[in-house]
């Protein structure tokens, strides 16, 4: 039977049974991509300046608006599960927090599993920094 | 070059970005802690605060270190999704070709607002 294996983008959103961390890689991809859109905005608009002050102050007011600062957290939580995230992938492309290689013994212990708690402390560690962003964008006085 | 240079390149980008985007995220953006922490660096937004800020050699050269790193990091992990979406020769050549236009130009503008701030 032919059947090819390639899910395309479908296969972010669900392959099979995969653990977390397949997760992360699409929240990886998703939270990078749209990044790399803020990215090209953001390029723009600190452009505006060389128009004069009355452009810069318009812009820097419409971004005061709730739904600017609604944006704003978004993209914070965005930078924050990319950048953590992001460096728990560095560690293991080093080879870091994956355990030593052990022979195949029942009852296996995959570096996967070796790797999960390390996956725990960079959940708690953006859940930390998420709601401090958020207290800072809607409760404290900027 | 062979695809583990620039994928190494992407990674060491990722690092530095780590640094200079958690500096500047901080800085502009959470300044409601910045100030619970006894840290008060006024109204960082404002235009007269952007323009003094643009005119210091330092933070010029840093803003196009990291406009570069910036553009590179992503438009590289960009190109790494796009190039899974479909694999031929031609999608990888025309994906890589547009990508690095796209990130000429946005380089080209934002040296040139971070230079012309500097000097005007």
């Amino acid at each position: 039977m032919n059947r090819s294996n390639r899910l395309g983008v479908r296969g972010w959103v669900w392959a099979g049974r995969f653990g977390v961390e397949r997760y992360l890689y699409t929240l990886h991809r998703v939270t990078g991509i749209g990044l790399v859109i803020y990215l090209f905005l953001h390029i723009y608009e600190t452009g505006i300046r060389l128009q004069g002050r009355e452009a810069w102050e318009a812009t820097m007011a419409l971004f005061r608006t709730p739904f600017f600062v609604f944006l704003e957290y978004v993209l914070f939580v965005g930078f924050i599960f990319h950048a953590v995230n992001g460096l728990r992938l560095i560690f293991t492309e080093l080879g870091y927090a994956l355990g030593k290689p052990t022979r195949p013994v029942y009852p296996y212990r995959t570096s996967v599993l070796r790797h999960r708690p390390v996956v725990y402390v960079i959940m708690i560690l953006m859940a930390i920094l998420i709601v401090l962003g958020g207290v800072d964008i809607f409760l404290l006085p900027g | 070059m062979r695809e583990s240079i620039w994928w190494t390149v992407s990674i060491a980008c990722a690092v530095v970005m780590v640094l200079l985007l958690s500096l500047h995220m901080g800085i502009m953006h959470l300044a409601g802690l910045l100030n619970v922490l006894g840290l008060n660096l006024g109204d960082v937004r404002a235009f007269s605060a952007v323009v003094a800020r643009g005119k210091n050699p330092v933070q010029m050269v840093v803003y196009v270190i990291f406009l570069a790193v910036a553009l590179y990091h992503g438009l590289y992990g960009l190109r790494g999704i796009l190039l899974e979406v479909t694999q031929n020769r031609r999608w990888e050549v025309t994906i890589t070709g547009l990508l690095f236009l796209a990130g000429i130009a946005a380089f080209v503008y934002g040296t040139y607002v971070t230079v012309k701030t500097f000097t005007g």
